[in-house]
């Protein structure tokens, strides 16, 4: 065996398990020979020991999500041991610009007007009224800076975090994530100030002043 | 080359057809030459509101399926002296019968010899609100003080500013009712040209004036003593480019309007 050569696999042992480090330069197939041989040589002999959390490194290399799904499967192969995370440098350009779409604020400046839909990934900044009738959805936040009349849903893909803000606060509807609210049936006077709604502990929508989020959702500084 | 106005509101019976006529005839009376198309094609009723109903030989469809020529459906005015005509909309034939395509052509080519052509749209967003902004150049939205017209009016807004040959519309209020608003039953002037947010090209007063004006087949343009004639006739100079004020009469009520709302917002 050639045990002396530059190793490609580093097993690490830490308080949550083993931490493999794979090396980034080698072949996949190389790679994958010596992780097969490496793991069967330290493998332990009963197959009924406590489970084992394996965290793989891998560094600058790119996985297919086949190539993860063999890894995974090599791995628990071998007695009391499972994949928990694997943790990579670099992603497709399509991850990124998926994950830049679902984070940045996208600002559009028109009135949305009865009937129409604008739909962004991330947050949302318009720079116009919506109308009623009009819809504005957002996988983020929802920040308006003259009237809200029509219906706003932010934390679309599930966000209960999510807040919406409008200068005017006049919806017909507010949903955020899965919660919906409606505007009451009576008429209720304009307030001249900036306006949020949030979901509150009861997993209601509630409306307040814009100044609340500074404690309630600190995280929206960036 | 001309220009050519599409006429439209969404909802029905707000006063699109007598808005087309009414305005139609002004631009002649200013010396323009006119022409009217009629594409409510089905239910058309340009005709009759303009007393031209009883001349009508050919319509649109017949020129649309080449049984004759532009020239030979129209319908001259005799009030006027070569300076106004109605392309009526067919009575048989429903909306399919025209494309888009075909009415961009047919206004493409009575652009060549007029100086406006306007274009009454049916109400709706289907295949007869399609036809009738195929040409058009520019767009006058019509509504009245009244949340359901207001609301149609916003979503055919959005729909005209997809269109990219079309400049930003324009908005007439019709049948404007002093008491109602003084009621809180009807939106204010104000309220409606901030909720639209387009630029307001004039209003008229609810006048039942109008109504038996349309019945006789004499627009009420025509009859200069009356106000709704006066605020039509604005329109028009607007239309040309004029920088008209409010006039008195509109000014009176929109200064009344302006009055209610601060009593209304004291409270
Ligand atoms: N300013 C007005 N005052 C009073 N009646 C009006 C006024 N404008 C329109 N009308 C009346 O309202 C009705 C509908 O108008 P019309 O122009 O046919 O609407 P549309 O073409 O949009 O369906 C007609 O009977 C018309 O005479
Ligand atoms: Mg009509």
């Amino acid at each position: 065996m050639n045990r002396q050569k530059q190793s490609y696999v580093t097993i690490k042992g830490t308080k949550d398990g083993l931490t493999l480090h794979l090396d980034d330069t080698c072949s996949y197939d190389d790679l994958i020979a010596e992780l097969e041989e490496k793991l069967t040589v330290n493998e332990p002999k009963e197959s009924d020991g406590p489970l084992v959390s394996v965290h793989l490194k891998v560094g600058n290399r790119y996985l297919t999500p086949k190539q993860e799904e063999e890894l995974r499967a090599l791995i628990r192969g071998k007695n009391n041991l499972v994949v928990q995370s694997i943790d990579s440098n670099v992603i497709t350009k399509e991850e990124a610009l998926q994950w830049k779409r679902k984070t940045e604020i996208v600002s559009v400046s028109k009135i949305v007007r009865s009937g129409q839909v604008l739909h962004v990934q991330g947050d949302l900044l318009l720079i116009g009224d919506v109308n009623p009738g009009g819809t504005v959805i957002a996988g983020g936040n929802i920040f308006i800076l003259g009237a809200l009349r029509g219906i706003a849903h932010a934390g679309y893909y599930g966000n209960k975090d999510a807040v919406i803000a409008a200068s005017i606060m006049k919806p017909m509807q507010l949903r955020i994530s899965d919660v919906m609210s409606r505007a009451p049936d009576y008429k209720t006077d304009e307030r001249n100030e900036m306006e949020c709604a949030y979901i509150d502990d009861d997993n209601q929508i509630v409306v307040d002043r814009l100044q609340l989020l500074t404690h309630l959702r600190p995280n929206l500084s960036r | 080359m001309g220009e050519a106005i599409v006429i439209t509101s969404g909802k029905g019976g707000v006063g699109k057809t007598t808005t087309t006529a009414n305005v139609g005839t002004a631009l002649a009376l200013l010396g323009k030459r006119v022409c009217l198309v009629d594409t409510d094609i089905g239910l058309r009723n340009l005709d009759v509101v303009m007393g031209l109903e009883n001349r009508i030989i050919y319509d649109l469809v017949d020129v649309v399926e080449g049984r004759c020529t532009i020239q030979k459906a129209l319908v001259k005015d005799k009030r006027f002296d070569d300076q106004l005509y109605l392309l009526p909309a067919a009575q048989t034939s429903d909306k399919t019968a025209v494309t888009p395509e075909q009415m961009k052509r047919l206004v493409e080519e009575l652009k060549q010899d007029y100086d406006y052509v306007l274009i009454d749209c049916p109400a709706g967003i289907e295949q007869g609100y399609k036809n009738a902004v195929a040409g058009a150049d520019a767009a006058i939205v019509v509504t009245t003080p009244e949340v359901s017209a207001v609301r149609d009016a916003d979503r055919i807004i959005g729909l005209l500013e997809k269109e990219e040959h079309i400049k930003p519309p324009r908005l007439v209020i019709n049948r404007i009712r002093g008491h109602m608003v003084k009621n809180g039953d009807m939106l204010d002037i104000d309220e409606i040209v901030m909720h639209l947010s387009i630029d307001l090209l004039g209003i008229i007063a609810d006048d039942e004036n109008v109504i038996k004006a349309s019945n006789n087949g004499e627009p009420i343009v025509l009859d200069p003593s009356s106000r709704a004639s006066i605020s039509y006739r604005n329109i028009a100079r607007r239309i040309l480019g004029e920088s008209v004020p409010l006039q008195p009469l509109e000014e009176e009520q929109k200064g009344l309007f302006a009055k209610i709302k601060k009593l209304f917002s004291v409270r």
